[in-house]
């Protein structure tokens, strides 16, 4: 039996309320089908972890939380996605509003080519007319949320891009909940970051599940072991079991589950 | 070990990098050369009066003023005309066309426009322009020359947006942006060194151009700024100062093509130099 270092913060799934509900959600690139009828709850204030190996569907599955794929053509989805009973996929719905409140962080950190102040204006002058004070305000909330605020606070209105990886990722991450969504979606967040900046990014989401609902696609199980509440085990773009994350390290029902958290493939 | 293969393998390898070593100096001769006779013939002939005299009639004294002038307004009037269209066709193809076949059939077009020789060009805007309108313009020329400038300044605002990772894209979309609103200001910041390069390989390209001004802009020897009628340009005094007979024109020919020479030369270093301070 594989033995992991569980969250021993995790919260239960019991008392959470569903704030996304994903039913029986297929997805296509061209005709190739590549998530077959996935079910999952996302719970309020909870993270849940999408596991599995290289190519299973999890990447796919979160980029349909907030309708990104529709960037590009020939890709479908088919099924329902509730956000508070409102279905996401209805295409009458606008992309961009779901946007809004369902934000997302990238697995390479993607600061915009301008200064650190006006990456996260950026995003807010999308929504709102905040006099200048008000923006500073938002600025400093933002960044001292993502503990960034005394690293950058000096040389707010230079580039982004002179910022450190870790620091890149957490003003991403800053940028994101500046615009005060109610979902939070992480692609493999800490993938191209070192153990430290790594650690501070899992702490921070630790930290972000109280105002947000937060779903994180990781290749890392002990990453999803640490983070998350539930988690989800993804094959070959089923969804294979998905539970507590305590049962599911400990006590997984399939047997793809514990060869893969065992590390017998992936 | 077959000392004797290695051995030929050493010659062989002597003799290809002699002969390859030999013709790049080959061709750099002839670059030295050109310009080594426009240093010598050209700067004879530079001095205050190119830059404050009007181009003289022959035998009398004079400069190079109204062709330097008209030069700057048709090369500034014909990037103003042609450079907000190239940008925007550019961004068609690499934002919102990405994936539409209209995109492959502009860039097919593209690029025969890049090769078409100008004098076609200049033909054309006779046609369409001069001979309707009854008169040679500066104008006219400026239309010209736009047309130069936009397959170029197209193909690199093309290249350089598609440059722009997607994830830049996805992460400005990701905070609920319209897709205008990422070009503007993502994609645009993102690509700005290199499209402002293109730009300037597009002025290089038109100001030393000949062929399509002499049927639309035609010459002028008189100091003139109105668009809607004849003007001068260096290329085109060159070009008839070159082939006259008399001594002073030909000399301010030669000050002439070296003024053009150092201006293009001066654009592509910028460009060189904006390119490399992107690049690192």
């Amino acid at each position: 039996m594989a033995h992991f270092a569980v969250n021993a913060a995790a919260d239960s799934l019991s008392n959470a309320k569903p704030k996304m509900d994903i039913k029986d959600v297929s997805f296509f690139y061209n005709e190739n089908k590549a998530l077959k009828n996935i079910s999952l709850p996302l719970y309020e204030q909870r993270v849940t972890a999408l596991i599995g190996p290289s190519g299973c569907g999890k990447s796919t599955l979160l980029r349909i939380l907030n309708r990104i794929y529709e960037l590009y053509p020939g890709q479908r989805a088919e099924g329902v996605i509730t956000l508070d009973g409102e279905n996401i996929l209805d295409p009458k719905l606008d992309a961009n509003l779901l946007r809004s409140k369902v934000g997302m962080v990238f697995q390479k950190p993607t600061p915009f080519p301008m200064t650190i102040y006006d990456n996260i204006a950026f995003g807010v002058r999308l929504y709102m007319k905040p006099s200048r004070a008000e923006m500073d305000q938002i600025v400093e909330s933002s960044l001292t949320r993502t503990a960034l605020w005394n690293e950058v606070k000096d040389r707010l209105h230079t580039s982004a891009l002179g910022l450190s990886g870790g620091q890149q990722q957490r003003l991403c991450i800053a940028r994101t909940v500046a615009i005060k969504p109610e979902v939070v979606l992480f692609d493999e967040p800490t993938s191209a970051l070192d153990p430290i900046s790594t650690a501070k990014i899992e702490e921070l989401i630790d930290e972000l599940k109280r105002d947000f609902t937060i779903v994180i696609v990781t290749h890392n199980m002990q990453q999803a072991a640490r983070v998350a509440d539930q988690t989800a085990f993804m094959y070959l773009g089923d969804l294979i079991e998905a539970g507590p994350t305590t049962s599911m390290f400990s006590n997984p029902k399939d047997n793809r589950t514990l060869d893969y958290i065992t590390g017998r493939f992936g | 070990m077959d000392n004797s293969l290695y051995q030929r393998r050493r010659l062989r390898n002597r003799f290809h990098l002699t002969m390859s070593v030999l013709t790049a100096a080959f061709g750099l001769c002839w670059l030295v050369f050109i310009l080594a006779m426009l240093l010598i013939k050209g700067l004879g002939g530079l001095n205050l009066a190119v830059f404050t005299q009007m181009t003289p009639p022959p035998g009398s004294d004079g400069g190079l003023l109204n062709a330097i002038v008209g030069s700057l307004i048709l090369t500034f009037l014909g990037v103003a005309i042609g450079t907000p269209l190239a940008i925007l066709a550019g961004t068609y193809m690499a934002e919102y066309g990405r994936y539409s076949k209209l995109t492959n059939i502009v860039r097919f077009i593209n690029d025969i426009l890049l090769s078409a020789p100008s004098i076609v060009i200049g033909l054309f805007v006779y046609g369409i322009m001069v001979r309707p309108m009854g008169y040679f313009s500066g104008l006219a020329g400026s239309v010209a020359l736009a047309i130069l400038v936009v397959p170029v300044v197209v193909r690199t605002t093309e290249d350089m947006l598609l440059l722009v990772p997607n994830q830049m894209r996805e992460a400005a979309a990701a905070l609920g942006a319209p897709r205008w609103t990422v070009i503007r200001y993502v994609s645009y910041r993102a690509a700005k060194t290199g499209i402002i390069t293109g730009i300037l390989l597009a002025i290089a390209r038109i100001s030393g151009e000949t062929a399509p001004l002499l049927f639309t802009a035609l010459n002028n020897q008189f100091w003139s700024t109105n668009i809607l009628g004849p003007m001068p340009s260096l290329p085109v005094v060159i070009f008839q100062f070159a082939l006259s007979p008399y001594e002073d024109w030909q000399r301010l020919a030669w000050t002439g093509a070296l003024l053009i020479t150092v201006a293009v030369l001066t654009l592509s270093i910028l460009a060189r130099v904006l390119v490399s301070r992107k690049e690192s």
